[in-house]
């Protein structure tokens, strides 16, 4: 039997190999939420990697913004240790300041790339991957085959930048972590409004943990707190049926 | 003469349909060409009557990289007969003076000396001040046939006569009054060109003459502190013509090798044609740059910043400088109106974001959904939008936005954070009140997280 020494040692080997640095030795950004910082081997959101954060599809084609935020709140954890500039690039929609404000990422801080075609925001992500001097790079892809996502995962190793990829389209093989989010409906007391948003967020992949038979390393449900301005993990629901803030008023008469 | 007259003269005279679209551009064309002997070029083209149609050059402080004003004049014509124009040139102090002397004047003192308009037009005709033909034909009708009889008429007279053109034209000629030449661009504050013995056409040759060029224009410019916002390339082909490719920077920059790369995308669509003959890379434009000191801790503070600009520099040569922006807060209430965008490198106002409950995305023209919702101003039960129902669950009290006190004919908004069933957030908004004349409408403005 190989000693621990040995495991430890084919391990670090088989790591530098498939690159990303070793586990524990890439630096990487805390999403705040000791859980789920607990739950990924390195601690936080590894630099110099590709993560996917996929929407989580209700059947009815409508987008929801969960998805987006928690890729939006992820890339100012990046961005925040040392005031990096940060990059977002759309091919769709862009996002509308002063919610990103609300969410903890500074617009300061982001610099806005609006790309028409798809083949111009691949580009821009790739031209944005090469340059050290970024915290992040957000961007919205739709298709993307084996050698670019290869082409983007060298490049990221080789700078530092870490990039989050809303992809609406197939998965990336390659890429350290893949998450899914969608929305829950908020906690909050009928007559009281929408409460905190809340969010389900799934860790689908993960590079170094295996998955269980539901598909998924990991989930959790977390709830954005305006005091701290960050995430937490939400207190589970009670046993109330959800009711419609108004009742109806009844016709005088 | 008549045209039946002309043929009639000589039996197998081809007669070709004017085009005064055609001679125009060739004008043009000539003119861009000739901005490689000075950038002061610009056409003069036909009018009616006048023997205009010809190129106007300033040629001030240019002559002597030709080697002197009539070896300049000489090349220049011998150019533009090797391109099958016949041309005749002249040059003078002012501009109505070479005009003069190069229709009417001497054929073997193409230069008039400085100082000497007078003497030299006063022998010609009076068709050589550029006046209009009525004009010439009514002064030779009084007996005034050559310019020095203009010399001592009174101005009174003349101007009650022929209105002011006649004085005017005389005194632009003698140089009593100033006459500018505009030319087709403005000319570069900085420039550097390079001409070939023998044209080239391979596109490595033209990469490394255009390597050396901006070299040496970024060492000028490193001389005087400034640095390069846009540049422009240039090339002058074998066959007369010319073509150019524009780059620009956020920063001002006079890093040659961050400016070949940005240059090395758009160098391939230059066509060079039969060969080139000349390239010249201009300054467009120019701002202040200071030299950056880096600091004692090895310069990485500068060299992030550096290549920072150089991303987006690269994406927006490509994309276009108004795709890279970033937005500032604007001073607006209206939530479409509340956010301004500026270019990446343009400072930041010190605004801070106002606190208040926004969506994350906004779209830029609010969708009509049908809503049910109780009178008068409570959220709604439930929406249909894009054919899909959604019932509601939570919704926040309304918050008011009126439009700007200035606009009276947009009514007011009542918005409202729903959220449904699944637990999406929307961001509605009612415009108008229920129980006035028109019907309220309900539109959906927004996402929330």
């Amino acid at each position: 039997m190989p000693t621990k020494l040995e495991w430890e040692h084919l391990r670090a080997s088989i790591a530098t190999l498939e690159g990303g640095g070793a586990t524990g030795t890439t630096d990487a950004a805390t999403l705040g939420v000791e859980t789920v910082d607990a739950a990924l081997p390195w601690g936080g959101l590894p630099r110099g990697c590709l993560h996917e954060v996929q929407p989580s599809r209700h059947g009815d084609g409508i987008e929801d913004g969960a998805a987006v935020a928690f890729a939006a709140f992820a890339l100012a954890r990046l961005g925040q240790p040392g005031g990096q500039p940060l990059l977002w690039i759309a091919a769709g929609d862009e996002p509308y300041a002063p919610g990103l404000a609300a969410l903890g990422l500074p617009p300061d801080q982001l610099v806005v790339v609006r790309a028409w075609k798809p083949a111009q925001a691949l580009w821009a992500l790739e031209e944005a991957l090469r340059c050290p001097a970024l915290g992040g790079v957000l961007a919205e892809i739709w298709r993307l085959d084996l050698t670019g996502a290869r082409r983007l995962q060298l490049a990221a190793r080789n700078s530092g930048v870490a990039a989050l990829l809303l992809n609406r389209g197939e998965a990336i093989g390659s890429a350290a972590t893949r998450w899914r989010v969608g929305p829950q409906p908020s906690n909050a007391a009928p007559g009281e409004g929408v409460g905190p948003w809340r969010w389900r967020l799934d860790l689908l992949r993960c590079r170094g943990l295996a998955g269980d038979d539901r598909g998924a390393v990991a989930g959790w449900d977390v709830e954005w707190d305006d005091e701290t301005r960050g995430l937490r993990l939400a207190a589970a629901a009670g046993n109330r049926a959800a009711e419609p803030v108004l009742r109806p008023r009844l016709a005088a008469g | 003469m008549a045209a039946a007259d002309a043929s009639a003269v000589l039996p197998g005279l081809e007669l070709v349909p004017a085009d005064g679209e055609a001679d125009r551009d060739v004008l043009e064309r000539l003119a861009e060409w000739c901005s490689h002997y000075t950038p002061w070029a610009a056409a003069d083209p036909w009018e009616e009557g006048t023997e205009g149609g010809g190129l106007w050059l300033d040629v001030s402080g240019c002559a002597h990289l030709f080697g002197g004003e009539d070896a300049m004049l000489a090349h220049l014509c011998r150019r533009l007969r090797r391109l099958g124009f016949a041309a005749r040139a002249a040059m003078a102090d002012t501009p109505g003076a070479a005009w003069a002397w190069a229709r009417f004047g001497d054929r073997d003192a193409r230069c008039l000396p400085p100082g000497e308009q007078r003497a030299a037009l006063a022998p010609l005709p009076v068709a050589c001040l550029r006046l209009a033909p009525a004009i010439t034909e009514t002064l030779s009708g009084l007996g005034l046939r050559r310019v020095d009889d203009l010399f001592g008429m009174p101005r009174a007279g003349l101007a009650a006569r022929f209105g002011r053109q006649v004085a005017q034209r005389l005194d632009q000629a003698l140089g009593h009054e100033g006459e500018a030449i505009s030319p087709r661009r403005p000319p570069p504050s900085h420039a550097v060109h390079a001409a070939f013995a023998e044209p080239i056409a391979r596109p490595e040759d033209v990469a490394e003459a255009v390597r050396r060029l901006l070299e040496r224009l970024c060492g000028q410019l490193d001389d005087q502190h400034l640095g390069l916002r846009r540049l422009e390339v240039a090339i002058f082909r074998v066959d007369a013509s010319a073509r150019d490719i524009a780059i620009g920077t956020s920063r001002p920059s006079r890093d040659p090798v961050h400016l070949l790369r940005l240059l090395a995308e758009d160098l391939p669509r230059l066509d060079p044609g039969f060969g080139i003959e000349q390239i010249r890379l201009a300054a467009l434009e120019v701002a202040p740059q200071e030299a950056e000191q880096p600091g004692l801790g090895g310069g990485g503070d500068v060299r992030r910043a550096e290549d920072f600009a150089r991303l987006l520099d690269s994406l927006g040569n490509r994309l276009g400088f108004d795709a890279v922006q970033r937005h500032c807060p604007r001073q607006s209430h209206v939530p479409e109106q509340a956010v301004a965008r500026c270019r990446s490198n343009a400072p930041m106002p010190a605004a801070a974001w106002p606190w208040q409950r926004r969506p994350l995305r906004l779209f830029p023209r609010p969708e009509p959904v049908e809503a049910v919702a109780p009178v008068p101003d409570s959220p709604p039960l439930m929406f249909r939008w894009r054919d899909r129902s959604h019932r509601v669950v939570r919704a926040d009290s309304a918050e008011r936005i009126a439009a700007e006190w200035w606009r009276h004919d947009r009514p007011e908004r009542d918005y409202y954070v729903v959220e449904d069933h699944l637990g999406r957030r929307f961001w509605l908004f009612r415009e108008g009140l229920y129980g006035g004349a028109v019907p309220p409408r309900w539109y959906v403005h927004g996402l929330f997280p």
